[in-house]
């Protein structure tokens, strides 16, 4: 496997008349969080479709390599098959099946669904199913997470609850990463790197790296700092990092 | 989302109602609103009924109306299902052929009957083709709808984790569509009920159809309410039947939204 596992280069894309992305370059290291924000519409998802091969680039190039799954924002569960079905099919190369049953279970104990593996997706909750979805995304074997919006339909409290889910998972299951969001804590929360967008055509208006490990408090100043300098960037805040840092650290 | 369990005088009603509708009935027949010629006393509708299981004509037109009424839902079905699968996948034969699969859906079927009679003369085949021809179009339909509608995020996850070609079908178009389906069936069957008594009437020497319009010509009117009571009862239970197919635990997520 390569260094850098996904790569657009100089990448044009237009939906109609609508230009999406014009001489896009990005790059991800293997093993790397990155989290994609922006204004809606700016193409987040867009970014998403390309890596995951399901859209082609008008001009320019895309590299990927390894095995890429992809974890929508809901209902990407076969509504026909049981968590525990759905999960499975992540395991489905795996041909002997005591350990395929192995695996599965160390999933369901991951995402503490032990007891709902026969239940099929209409009657878990949204969190419950969220995590399902989680699960099936990183069981087996895969390279690479694509997540578009992946907690974004649950309450705020499950969200928070499944992001450090999320994040201890990865820390027993390492994958690269690309996660679009608009909620601007939870890539500051988890993410290694923060590519903030410009609007429609995208470009990267600034990156912000974290070297901190995860799970991560929300309320870690670094993760406070990290939110309030998108916010910034954004336009979306005042800038008064000096008197916000004296705060934090006195 | 579950049923809320009926209690035991709720369950009760239904019979009470039933009762009362026979009340009502005796006494609209008492009090000679209609002359007894044209309003037949349950009593009479009772002893009728004896009368047509005694003799074994009931047993036979009931099941006479049966196997035409399966025979040609289950051609419908077997052959609607897989051209509405085709149809659904396939824009242009689509495009192609919905305009004429419309026209023919809203052709009520008794249009039919003529033909049904010219071409295959009396009995159970232009029965056969009456019931296929009101219950084929609806199915074609309903399946290329459910087809059309799949989500696309089934399919992408399906491609991220290697289901394609045949097991696509199997695993993925084949369980997202049956919810669909299943209704379809349900509405259709009961279409097919329906075309099986007026297809009887005219194009058949026996069946429940056939019964009813041979007690009318004969001024039999109780053996006809007899006959009436028995088509809304089987008419029942084949739904009764075929709503079991929605308890599947692998399709209740299309009824529970």
């Amino acid at each position: 496997m390569n260094d850098k596992p996904l790569r657009l280069e100089a990448v044009c894309k237009s939906f109609g008349a609508v230009e999406v992305l014009r001489d896009f370059s990005l790059e991800i290291a293997r093993g790397e969080f990155v989290a994609i924000v922006g204004p809606s519409g700016c193409g987040k998802t867009t970014l998403l479709n390309l890596f995951s091969g399901f859209d082609k680039p008008a001009t320019g190039k895309v590299f990927t390599s390894g095995h890429i799954r992809m974890i929508y924002q809901q209902g990407g569960l076969f509504p026909w098959q049981t968590a525990g079905e759905n999960i499975r099919l992540a395991l489905r190369h795996i041909k002997d099946p005591v350990e395929q049953q192995r695996q599965l279970q160390e999933m369901l104990d991951l995402i503490d669904l032990d007891s709902f593996a026969g239940h099929y997706p209409h009657q878990l909750s949204g969190g419950m199913r969220q995590r399902v979805e989680l699960a099936r995304g990183l069981a087996g074997e895969s390279d690479t997470l694509l997540m578009d919006e992946p907690f974004s339909s649950l309450d705020y409290l499950t969200r928070l609850r499944l992001r450090q889910e999320f994040a201890r998972m990865l820390g027993e299951r390492p994958r690269t990463v690309v996660l679009v969001t608009h909620d601007i804590e939870e890539a500051a929360q988890l993410a290694d790197r923060v590519v903030v967008l410009s609007e429609r055509p995208a470009r990267i208006h600034c990156q912000l790296h974290l070297d901190l490990p995860r799970p991560r408090d929300l309320t870690h100043p670094e993760v406070v700092g990290a939110v309030h300098r998108i916010l910034t960037e954004m336009g979306l805040e005042a800038d008064t990092r000096d008197s916000l840092a004296a705060k934090i650290n006195p | 989302m579950k049923e809320e369990p009926v209690r035991a005088p709720a369950r009760l009603l239904p019979v009470a109602v039933m009762i009362a509708g026979i009340l009502i009935w005796a006494a609209l027949s008492a009090l000679r609103v209609f002359p007894e010629s044209a309003f037949p006393s349950p009593l009479s509708v009772a002893a009728g009924f004896v009368e047509e299981i005694k003799t074994g004509r009931l047993f036979n037109d009931l099941v006479a109306s049966l196997f035409r009424v399966t025979v040609g839902f289950l051609l419908a079905a077997a052959s609607g299902i897989p051209l509405g699968l085709l149809l659904g996948n396939q824009l242009p034969a689509r495009v192609a052929l919905m305009p004429a699969i419309n026209f023919f859906r809203n052709l009520s079927p008794l249009a039919w009957i003529p033909f049904a009679i010219l071409w295959f003369g009396i009995g159970d085949i232009p029965a056969i083709f009456l019931i296929f021809m009101a219950s084929f179009f609806p199915i074609v339909l309903a399946t290329i709808a459910a087809v059309a509608t799949i989500p696309a995020v089934y399919f992408r996850a399906a491609r991220d984790y290697g289901i394609r070609g045949g097991e696509l079908f199997r695993k993925v178009t084949l369980p997202a569509i049956l919810p669909q389906v299943i209704t379809a069936l349900r509405v259709t069957a009961g279409l097919a009920w329906v075309v099986v008594v007026a297809a009887e009437m005219i194009a058949g020497r026996d069946g429940l159809g056939f019964a009813i319009w041979d007690a009318r010509n004969g001024l039999r009117m109780d053996l006809l309410v007899a006959g009436m009571i028995v088509i809304g009862i089987i008419g029942v239970v084949i739904d009764r039947i075929l709503v079991q197919l929605t308890k599947l635990p692998s399709v209740r997520w299309g009824y529970e939204r």
